[in-house]
């Protein structure tokens, strides 16, 4: 067993470290992703069954980011960021993460089959595996290219929200998959510019830790630019109306302009990182408000205020 | 449960600490399993109202043959 203070386990650990490991943070926006996703989604679902969902994509979340942790403990311990959390933090043994992490894994991908769907059920149980096992067992530690593939397990959650509803996957689900996949290369390369110390420090190859800045910034232009047009995809398929369309325009191009200003430009020592920083902050904006635009844009076709 | 305590006996201050936080896992891990029971009842009620897929709407039925 390795953490940073061994002697501090004594204790059994707190419900609140256990609820720490689901990272909360992050599932707030797989939450909202979800319930976007399944209220976007044409058809309709019983509300108890529509909660049991989210709360099934909720929990694999949780379980998968509990078992990442597990993984990651001494990685965790050499970052500033994580330090704190429970296993580096010495508050709870490794073993312990590890039995959480599969629990909730199997309980949410069971309790999905066996109210909602199989398909459900197993795109589920897939996206698990690919955060837990392909991201960070396999391909984080290996390749520069880890954010762009990690994004795939952020993506997940509005694809299997709409397939709960729907029960079969078609072209609108996979385009929310694909909008989230291109945006998290640019929403994360913003964070690692100005956190890459602390990558360098535990030896993930981050791409402005392997490939340099420059590249880095070239690459989040260009994913922001792939952005604009995919994100309004749905629009130009007919999946959506024009508030969806032209809301995607607005936000996306916002997100282009970021990008070019993080994009063209050369960091100098003690610069402060304002335009990473700006384009971090906004990155997180955009996609809540994307998805909520997706929403609104559904209720205003059911209401009869667009065709 | 995490590492032995040393090998040596607990004192009182640490017992106590010990049996708290067990109380409050205890406590936290009885609400999930409460709320689990009320949510796999719900589900099992609303799955067995539901209508299946394709069935006719109510009324329908006696309809056609009027």
């Amino acid at each position: 067993m390795t953490t940073a203070n061994p002697q501090a386990l004594i204790m059994p650990a707190d419900w609140r470290d256990f609820f720490a490991l689901t990272k909360p943070g992050v599932m707030r926006l797989v939450i909202f992703t979800a319930v976007c996703g399944m209220l976007a989604a044409p058809g309709t679902i019983h509300p108890v069954l529509a909660f049991t969902a989210i709360l099934c994509i909720a929990v694999g979340a949780g379980g998968a980011a509990a078992l990442n942790q597990w993984w990651e403990a001494d990685l965790d311990a050499v970052m500033k960021r994580t330090a704190k959390r429970p296993i580096p933090g010495g508050r709870m043994d490794r073993t312990s993460a590890r039995d959480f992490g599969f629990a909730l894994s199997g309980i949410s991908v069971m309790t999905m089959g066996l109210a909602i769907s199989w398909l459900a059920a197993g795109i589920l149980a897939f996206s698990i595996f690919y955060y837990a096992y392909l991201y960070t067992v396999w391909l984080k530690p290996r390749t520069p290219q880890n954010i762009v593939i990690g994004g795939g397990a952020g993506a997940f959650p509005p694809l299997i929200g709409w397939i709960a509803v729907t029960g079969h996957i078609t072209w609108m689900p996979v385009l929310l998959f694909l909008i989230i996949f291109m945006w998290t290369p640019p929403h994360f390369w913003a964070l690692a510019l100005f956190v890459q110390i602390d990558y360098s420090k535990a030896g993930i190859p981050m791409m402005p830790v392997v490939a340099g800045e420059r590249s880095t910034r070239w690459q989040i232009l260009a994913y922001a630019a792939v952005l604009l047009p995919l994100s309004m995809t749905p629009w130009f398929i007919g999946g959506t109306g024009w508030i969806y369309g032209l809301s995607a325009l607005l936000l996306s191009g916002m997100f282009l302009w970021l990008s070019f200003k993080v994009g063209l430009r050369t960091s100098a020592p003690g610069d402060g990182m304002k335009p990473e920083k700006r384009l971090f902050a906004y990155s997180i904006f955009y996609l809540f408000i994307l998805f909520a635009m997706l929403v609104a844009d559904r209720f205003a076709t059911i209401l009869g205020l667009q065709a | 449960m995490n590492q032995p305590f040393n090998d040596r006996p607990l004192t009182a201050a640490e017992t106590d600490a010990l049996r708290a936080r067990q109380r409050e896992r205890n406590k936290v891990m009885g609400l999930i399993l409460g709320f689990l029971v009320v949510l796999f009842f719900a589900i099992s009620i609303v799955k067995i109202t539901a209508k299946p897929e394709h069935a006719p709407a109510e009324g329908t039925e006696q309809a056609e043959h009027s």
